[in-house]
């Protein structure tokens, strides 16, 4: 009873957030809405034995990403009110409706109708609650806990992606960095006249 | 298939993550500020986050909170790159939004 | 020592390499001695390579070098691979060794020209060509040769290219011989249709082991002698060669007289096999044809005045004894002459251009004369080409002419008598040139024809101008007399008495200007007359245009080409003239008729010959033969220097206009194509727009209409894409659901 009670907290939080993020007008209301959601996942994970899962949704998530987003906001002084009530491209907003529409009634049937489908045998290769690799650690298997199952698979079956995330992380960094510069050159001026240009 | 109000099972659990997916895209096509849009595909990835854990609680196994680990990295690399690409357009074309960069058509 | 035979067409392929990267750089003289060096490597890598062939037996001289697959394309493959055997090593010891001289004479020929290197580059790539003609195991590597060498020849006529009258002689050029290239590549179509290969070895093996139906071989034939008549310059193809004489001479001498224009020759000797299962009249269509064209061409030489023009006509001519030898079966004789020639035509060609080199660019043999005193080494080595080329013995031209002559007369006598008009007008043309050239009055400095004329012309004016104002000065006094007279009506008293006076002086004034008037005007009249009925001015061989009566009105030109001395070329010049030379008074040593033992070329041609021709008849009537050539040699060489030497007989009777004009065959065909043919071309060219064009441009501006529609779609909207995106997320999840549902 207690799950299914943080199970509708969370997907109010949830769903709530992610109306305000696309509602809002202001991308800084955006942002903090987006924090409520990602601490509705988070709430979410917990009520799914994911522990870790959720502190690092938290940590990474709320703590940094939403922080980077809030950083350029306001570093580039694009925090005004986007007005939502004028749409430049004809068809656009019926279309996305249609859209979104079509991808819900798809992912729902999925769940009603083929649903079932999905539950097959349980894992073996990489079973959540026996903990065999811990063993060589020391420690028993009752008092494995879901941070020591993910880290011993993350070391050993899992180690060369996770070596390879490293590399992108660094890449993703020295990629930031190299675009973020100011350009050494003149800025290239850009009239509103070229935009409306483009924009035909 | 039930709906035991004791505890929520995984059905409930995929069918939130569609509606949050659903309204990710939708906010991804009507949004024309590219931080917002942005923020509608962080959205995406968590309503597929939540299915994998979901499922990987399910059939029992630790593929599915691995799968999110994973996409944790690759999401905030995502971000980082994303931002400074927008950074860089912003700064050459203050108040820019996604409409506005249509160079590369035909 | 023959797998060296690919550094032959190395080296010249090396130099063209070279000089396009750095000839520039390398600039004068050094661009010149790099190419001339390759050159000289090619040749000694020849001389090698024919070394490594003596070496071997009769029967085993022939090697096959395949340096790689050039087209693989099913049954059908082409290789780059050199056939090494006596016919093209031949070929290539002339190539390289007249091409290593002439590469030699051109450093001193073309210095201070601003594409000095440039034109080296050509030549090297000239040499190039020329050399895969001759070693090419396939027809296809002779025609990629083949091409090439028209490709330089083109480039290297048309090398001045500012002035547009070598550019126009380029294009002639080339056109011209695109029309003999068609024949050569239907003939290697033909080849490939009937024997599945265009490998000559594989080709002959074939026709030896199964035979080839005549009507095929009498077409390839056929074919190939029309490619050879575009290369060699027969008629009725031969129209280009004179006007490559625009082209710098050693070029002249090098690619339009004794190497490219000796690739149709070659050619037919190359064929020799397939030609041997012909019809008997290919034979005599082939003889005539090079028999006809050579008087023809003959004629036409003994009537210029252009020195390089008298010798580009003597190649036709000399060209077609050569296929005349062919169609007389007797292809030791076409090689033996095309050998002689290239030596005795080269000297000739490069002692024209030392000539012309020491005359300031003029090449008018009229304005020549007596060069031998300033020229001497030029002089000497030009006249020993003329003895060759005239057939005197023992020359080498003799021996080779001879030869085809014999051949002629065992084919037919028709052909034989038409042979010996031909010597005797090469004998009288060539003797002319060098009468003209060398001998004589030196007569650059002499009043030309059109000064002449202008002087006579401005005299006329003079004369006329005077007799206009003598008859203004009559008007006048008339005018005045008639005043005189009215003044005497009106006057009275004292006043008549003077005006009586004025009226007789005015008499007497008027008299005396009507005189005057008539006399001016008769003396101008007659004076015009005069002029109108002055001999034409003539060469002035014996002595200088009598000019005393307009020494004042013939402008500064004589008095300004006084000052001016001829003199002799650099040793670069003379010493590839002096070698050239020599190999003209003993090339004849190849093949002398003496006996069978010295007849070197024909044993050492022999293994490439499908069928040997052996001359029916018996010494005493070849020696007849020969009496009667040797004959008409030096009745052409006596009549010459009865007309241009000692001055009897008028040169005009000789030189008619219509020689001039080369039969005004040149002019005809341009007048055809300018008229009828170019309307032909011009349907052609409307059926190609409105048909072919039509259609593709057609086809063009469809593809652009549903290109321009489908364009909107891309409109650079970065949410327009994810739309895009999206929809097809969903109809792919769609599928993926109907799949389940029907799983």
């Amino acid at each position: 009873m207690a799950e299914t009670i943080v199970f509708a907290v969370a997907a109010l939080l949830i769903l709530g957030g992610a109306l305000g993020v696309i509602l809002s007008r202001n991308p800084v209301h955006s942002a903090l809405f987006l924090v409520q959601t990602l601490f509705g996942v988070a709430i979410t994970f917990i009520d799914l034995d994911a522990h870790f899962l959720a502190a690092v949704q938290v940590i990474v998530y709320a703590g940094a990403i939403v922080i980077l987003f809030l950083f350029v906001i306001m570093l580039l002084g694009v925090d005004q009110a986007e007005n939502l009530d004028i749409e430049p491209i004809a068809g656009q907003r019926p279309i996305a409706l249609i859209i979104a529409a079509a991808t819900l009634a798809g992912l729902m049937s999925v769940v009603l109708s083929v649903g079932d489908k999905l539950t097959g045998a349980d894992s073996v290769t990489g079973p959540l609650d026996a903990v065999i690799r811990v063993d060589a650690l020391g420690a028993s298997p009752e008092s494995a806990t879901d941070v020591r199952v993910l880290g011993s698979h993350l070391f050993t079956d899992y180690v060369f992606a996770f070596e390879i995330t490293a590399v992108l992380l660094t890449i993703a960094v020295v990629g930031a960095v190299l675009l973020a510069r100011r350009p050494s050159g003149p800025i290239e001026s850009f009239s509103e006249d070229d935009a409306v240009e483009a924009v035909r | 298939m039930t709906f035991a109000v004791d505890a929520p099972t995984t059905d409930w659990y995929l069918m939130l993550s569609a509606v949050l997916f659903s309204l990710g895209a939708l906010g991804l096509l009507v949004r024309r500020n590219p931080l917002v849009m942005f923020m509608c595909v962080e959205l995406m990835l968590n309503a597929v986050n939540i299915t994998f854990v979901a499922i990987g609680r399910e059939l029992k196994d630790v593929g599915g909170q691995l799968a999110v680990f994973f996409v944790l990295v690759v999401a905030a690399a995502e971000v980082v790159v994303g931002l400074a690409i927008i950074v860089t357009i912003i700064r050459r074309r203050p108040g820019a939004n996604a409409d506005d960069i249509s160079v590369l058509k035909g | 020592m023959l797998d060296l035979v690919w550094l032959i067409p190395a080296f010249p392929l090396l130099g063209f390499l070279l000089l396009v990267v750095g000839g520039r750089k390398l600039g004068e003289p050094r661009a010149g001695w790099l190419a001339t060096l390759l050159m000289a490597g090619s040749f000694v890598a020849s001389v090698i390579v024919f070394l490594g062939l003596v070496a071997n037996h009769a029967e085993e001289r022939q090697f096959s070098q395949v340096l790689f697959t050039w087209v693989p394309a099913g049954r059908f493959s082409v290789d780059v691979g050199f056939l090494v055997d006596p016919l093209s090593i031949t070929m290539c010891l002339f190539v390289t060794g007249v091409g290593t001289l002439i590469h030699l004479y051109s450093i001193g020929y073309m210095h201070g020209d601003e594409k000095f290197s440039k034109f080296f580059l050509y030549l090297n790539l000239f040499a190039f060509s020329m050399l895969m003609l001759v070693l090419g195991d396939n027809m296809l590597l002779t025609f990629l040769g083949w091409e090439g060498v028209g490709a330089c020849s083109y480039f290297l006529i048309s090398f001045w290219h500012t002035s547009d009258s070598n550019a126009t002689a380029g294009k002639k050029a080339f056109v011209t011989n695109r029309i003999g290239d068609w024949g050569f590549m239907v003939a290697m179509f033909l080849s490939f249709g009937a024997f599945g290969t265009i490998k000559y070895t594989d080709l002959f093996e074939g026709i030896h082991s199964n035979g080839i139906a005549t009507s095929t071989a009498t077409a390839i034939a056929l074919l190939l002698f029309v490619g050879a008549c575009g290369k060699s310059a027969q008629f009725p193809l031969y129209l280009w060669l004179p006007d490559a004489m625009a082209g710098p001479t050693p070029v002249s001498a090098l690619i339009h007289a004794a190497t490219m224009v000796t690739s149709g020759v070659y050619l037919m000797t190359r064929a020799n096999p397939i030609l041997a299962e012909a019809s008997p009249w290919v034979f005599t269509l082939i003889a005539w044809v090079g028999v006809g064209t050579a008087l023809f061409a003959a004629t036409i030489a003994v009537a210029q005045n252009d020195i390089k023009k008298v010798l580009a006509y003597s190649t036709v001519s000399q060209l077609g004894f050569m296929f005349l030898a062919i169609g007389s079966g007797a292809y030791v004789a076409a090689i033996f002459h095309m050998i002689t020639h290239a030596f005795f035509k080269a000297l000739l060609f490069l002692g024209s251009g030392s000539v012309i080199h020491g005359m300031h660019d003029d090449q008018d043999m009229r304005h020549y004369g007596n060069l031998r005193k300033f020229m001497p080494i030029t002089a000497i080595t030009f006249i020993i080409g003329w003895l060759a080329i005239a057939g005197v013995p023992p020359f080498s031209g003799f021996f080779s002419k001879d030869e085809i002559l014999a051949a002629a007369m065992d084919k037919s006598p028709a052909l034989w008598a038409v042979g010996l008009v031909t010597a005797l007008l090469t004998a009288f043309y060539m003797s002319r040139q060098v009468f003209m050239t060398f001998f004589g009055r030196y007569r650059y400095a002499d009043p030309r024809p059109d000064e002449i004329a202008a002087a006579w012309q401005t005299k006329v004016a003079a004369a006329r101008s005077v007799a206009e104002d003598a008859k203004t000065a009559d008007a006048n006094a008339s005018s005045a007399l008639a005043l005189a007279r009215a003044r005497l009506d009106d006057a009275v008293g004292d006043d008549r008495a003077a005006a009586e006076q004025a009226v007789a002086e005015a008499e007497r004034l008027s008299a005396a200007t009507a005189v005057d008037a008539s006399d001016a005007q008769k003396s101008a009249t007659a004076l015009a007359m005069k002029v109108a009925q002055l001999p034409t001015v003539t060469l002035g061989l014996t002595a200088a245009p009598d000019v005393h009566e307009i020494s004042e009105d013939l402008g500064h030109g004589p008095a300004h080409r006084r000052e001016f001395h001829p003199h002799e070329s650099g040793w670069q010049m003379w010493v590839p003239l002096v070698v050239l030379a020599g190999a003209a008074i003993v090339g004849g040593a190849i093949n002398l008729p003496f006996s069978h033992d010295v007849k070197f070329l024909e044993k050492w041609l022999e293994p490439v010959l499908a069928h040997p021709h052996e001359v029916s008849f018996s010494g005493g009537k070849l020696f007849v033969l020969a009496v009667f050539a040797v004959l008409a040699g030096l009745v052409g060489v006596a009549i010459a220097a009865a007309v241009y030497l000692r001055g009897k007989g008028d040169p005009t009777k000789i030189e008619l206009p219509i020689l001039a004009e080369g039969w005004k065959y040149d002019s005809s065909v341009t007048a055809f194509m300018g008229g009828p043919g170019r309307q032909l071309f011009e349907g052609a060219a409307i059926a190609d727009r409105v048909g072919i064009d039509g259609a593709v441009n057609g086809v063009a501006a469809g593809v652009r209409e549903t290109s321009g529609t489908l364009r909107r779609l891309q409109n650079g909207l970065v949410r327009t894409y994810a739309v895009g995106i999206a929809i097809g997320a969903v109809l792919l999840m769609a599928y993926f659901l109907l799949m389940a549902k029907a799983g």
